[in-house]
């Protein structure tokens, strides 16, 4: 009886509870956004003032921006984040009218990109002496960029053996070395065929220096060393105490193929490799190596003292030398921590033949005997950049953010969210001898939309980051072309660049000054015109050929006031340069039947429009 | 009593002290310095240019800004209004103004050491002559450049005259022109030579010797 009153009740107690935990369950849901994604400054105003650069007044850090696959070099100011100029290297740039004429044209060598990775500032005692910028890119070359004009003035490779150069292009501490390695290894000499199963012995990576001529800037091949089929990834030049050694990570030392992102991520350690490149000069001054390719290739095993391989977990991206040079900074990107190896413990272990095995006759040391510490940054630590007094930043890719921590506590000391999937980071002078402090640059990978929207091929994201302070803060975005690799912060009293050629330099033979100067020539079928270009006139204003000719035209503009570019378009002949003010350039072509206009592309003046004329070519 | 001309005779030959033939000798280097020194500057400000553009004028040519480069500036500035080029080989003055200088300083030497009022009178009225012809000159080029206008010019602007001294608007330049340094110098041999014909004056009846 009872139970037959209570019944009805507790079912609809039941039910009552019921309908609670739903309506409860239900209010409760995951937020709009991730709070940790939102990575937004903290203080609007604070931050606003110290990015604002008025009107008329200058930013404080060129900031030298590597284009990834674009091929080129991009110039901002920093604080502003202002994207200022875009220097061409292994990419057409009309723009400026780079791989049009003659000359950059030849520099290029047919080639039409080019993967830009790693810019290097050129060094004196290991501090940036604003001479040359010198940026890699995967197809084997090395570019020379002169801070004195800012333009590409020297392309060098595709370099003999080198495959995939992703390892580069990290000069040495007094600029006597730019380098080279292999990301892919190949059968050597390039062409060689070999079948995939006989990757792990005979696939070969190499390691190169790169000459720099101390006055020219001018490459030329140093050494090359052969080493076994690892992924070579990232390096830095030891500096101060470790002047004389350069560092590369590695990564798939399983010397495995297929699917590399399962099969080279077994081993729980990789290798940095640590090269004594005095003594890699030595051997190749000796003779040392067999040739390979046309050039000579030192084999590490036959030359001992050469070169050495430190264990380092797992998959290390970035490695980087501590401003007084005693650490060098491994981040094994699959694991959770950044590791400091000692250079002083690294030469003990080396003298004591403190080793735990070889790869192919090149000793391993033992990781614990070099080992310093472990710093626990966070998840996906690439690259380490430095501030003054002994402060450190890891990025954090998997985490996406930035860790900043003291060389010697090796405790993290802040971490700031990033928009978002760090790769690079660059600190103001932060990978010198003394670093600035200051700013520090975040080059995401991922910009997710945090702009207006462009449809989907998105731009990159780089973030400023004050770290002026203990506490990191978010200062400002900026939106980058694809894709920024590494960049590098340069103080802008460390350059005086020119802005207009003197005429006194120009020892162009084709150049001329004076209007009575200018005038068509021809040798032959060979027609040479010399022009000239000032406000608001092409010299000769027409010319007339013969169809089949091989005409070159050779403009100068003999303006000397700053900013008075002059371009010559001609239509029809995919051609445009742009001459700098003092600057002779040409062009060289076949003449086809009809008549074509030039005129000035590049804005000169209130009369730029009526700079035109015609090109008229005369049937044969 | 002697007439005004028997006294002004008198006067004329009347020796000079020797703070008169310091003062003149001091002229005398003067005159030689101002060689080296700008005697006019004629500086153009416009939107493009706000550093402006610099022409200094010395006694023996025409010296831009910003090395030189000013003046190539200006000559292509002015071509759109049908203006002729400045160039050195234009201004006979160039040639003759160091010299013309240089004569007057050797007649302010010559006063000194020979030493009575009518050489200091030689050399006062060669420089007020030499003086004045320049500034008249000057003037005169600065009329033809801005009246003598290419027909066919790009830009037709009202024949002007740009500014001797002082500020202008030209179009959408601020000229201004102003003395320089060899100017003041030439203003200080005036001053000197000034000093010492008051000096000489009430010096006159004083016996020399």
């Amino acid at each position: 009886m009872f139970r037959r009153l209570i019944r009805p009740l507790i079912r609809r107690r039941a039910f009552a509870f019921m309908a609670v935990a739903t309506v409860f369950l239900a209010s409760r849901c995951a937020p709009r956004t991730s709070d940790v994604s939102k990575a937004n400054a903290s203080d609007v105003a604070a931050a606003a003032q110290k990015v604002y650069v008025p009107p008329g007044e200058m930013d404080e850090y060129y900031m030298f921006s590597s284009g990834g696959h674009s091929g080129q070099v991009y110039v901002y100011g920093l604080p502003s984040m202002r994207h200022i100029s875009t220097i061409p290297v292994f990419t057409p740039y009309p723009a400026t009218g780079y791989g049009f004429d003659d000359e950059t044209k030849k520099m290029l060598g047919g080639l039409t990109w080019g993967d830009v990775h790693h810019p290097s500032l050129s060094e004196t005692n290991g501090d940036y002496d604003g001479r040359w910028l010198f940026v890699n890119e995967m197809n084997g070359r090395v570019a020379r960029i002169d801070l004195r004009d800012f333009k590409t003035k020297q392309i060098f490779g595709p370099v003999p053996n080198v495959s995939g150069n992703h390892g580069s292009a990290f000069v040495t501490p007094n600029s006597e070395y730019t380098m080279m390695a292999s990301r892919f290894s190949v059968p050597l000499p390039k062409g060689t065929y070999v079948p995939i199963d006989r990757y792990a012995t005979d696939y070969k990576g190499v390691l190169a220096g790169i000459k720099i001529d101390p006055e020219s800037g001018e490459m030329s091949l140093g050494w090359e060393i052969l080493t076994p089929p690892f992924d070579w990834d990232l390096g830095d030049a030891g500096k101060k105490v470790s002047d004389g050694w350069m560092f590369w990570s590695s990564y798939n030392t399983e010397r495995a193929t297929g699917k590399l992102e399962v099969t080279a991520s077994q081993r729980d350690r990789d290798y940095i490799a640590a090269v004594d490149w005095r003594a890699a000069a030595k051997a190749a001054a000796e003779g040392k190596g067999d040739m390979i390719g046309g050039v000579r290739v030192i084999d590490p095993k036959k030359v001992p003292g050469l070169m050495y391989l430190i264990p380092c977990g797992k998959s290390p991206h970035g490695v980087d030398v501590t401003p007084d040079g005693r650490f060098i900074i491994g981040s094994g990107k699959l694991q959770g921590v950044t590791t400091a190896f000692n250079f002083e413990k690294i030469q003990t272990a080396i003298k004591n033949k403190d080793f735990s095995g070889e790869e192919d006759g090149i000793p391993v040391l033992k990781y614990e005997s070099v080992k310093e510490a472990e710093v626990p940054v966070g998840l996906g630590p690439l690259h380490t950049q430095f501030g003054p007094n002994g402060m450190a930043y890891t990025s954090l890719f998997v985490d996406s953010a930035v860790a900043s921590w003291k060389i010697g506590e090796w405790q993290v000391i802040d971490k700031i969210p990033v928009a978002y999937a760090i790769g690079h980071l660059t600190a103001a002078e932060g990978d010198t001898v003394s670093p600035d402090g200051q700013y520090l640059v975040a080059l995401n990978k991922l910009s997710h939309g945090r702009h207006l929207s462009v449809g989907p091929s998105q731009p990159e994201a780089s973030q400023l980051i004050d770290i002026s302070q203990e506490k990191l803060k978010l200062l400002a975005d900026a939106f980058t072309e694809p894709e920024p690799h590494y960049a590098q912060i340069l103080k802008t009293d460390k350059i005086k660049p020119i802005e207009v050629y003197p005429k006194e330099e120009n020892k162009h033979p084709l150049a001329v000054w004076d209007l009575k100067s200018a005038g068509v020539t021809r040798q032959g079928n060979r027609v040479t015109v010399k022009m000239v270009a000032v406000r608001s006139t092409f010299t000769p204003a027409s010319f007339e050929v013969f169809e089949g000719d091989t005409v070159t035209i050779a403009v100068t503009n003999i303006e000397q006031t700053t900013d008075e570019l002059h371009g010559f378009g001609l239509l029809d002949y995919n051609t445009n340069i742009v001459i700098d003010p003092g600057e002779t350039k040409t062009i060289t072509f076949t003449a086809k039947k009809g008549v074509y206009p030039y005129y000035c592309t590049n804005f000169c003046s209130a009369l730029h429009q009526e700079m035109q004329g015609y090109f008229i070519v005369k049937p044969r | 009593m002697s007439t005004f001309s028997e006294r002004s005779t008198r006067f004329l030959h009347c020796p000079i002290g020797l703070l008169p033939r310091v003062l003149l000798m001091t002229a005398a280097g003067a005159m030689f310095v101002v060689y080296f020194l700008p005697l006019w500057n004629l500086t153009m400000f416009a939107p493009q240019y706000p550093h402006g553009l610099r022409l200094d004028i010395y006694d023996h040519g025409l010296v831009g800004g910003n090395g030189g480069q000013d003046v190539k500036e200006i000559n292509v500035l002015n071509h759109y209004i049908g203006m002729r080029d400045l160039t050195a080989e234009d201004f006979t003055e160039f040639n003759w103004m160091p010299f013309a200088l240089g004569a007057v300083g050797l007649l302010f030497l010559r006063a000194a050491v020979l030493g009575t009022v009518k050489e200091m009178v030689d050399a006062a009225v060669t420089l007020a002559y030499v003086g004045a012809f320049s500034l008249w000159s000057f003037g005169f080029r600065l009329y033809h450049y801005g009246h003598d206008l290419a027909p066919e010019a790009p830009v037709k602007v009202d024949p002007f005259m740009p500014p001797m001294f002082g500020y202008q608007k030209i179009a959408n330049f601020e000229v201004y022109s102003y003395p320089r340094t060899g100017s003041y110098v030439l203003a200080g041999v005036i001053a000197l030579l000034g000093w010492a014909m008051i000096k000489a004056w009430r010096d006159r009846a004083k016996p020399v010797l």
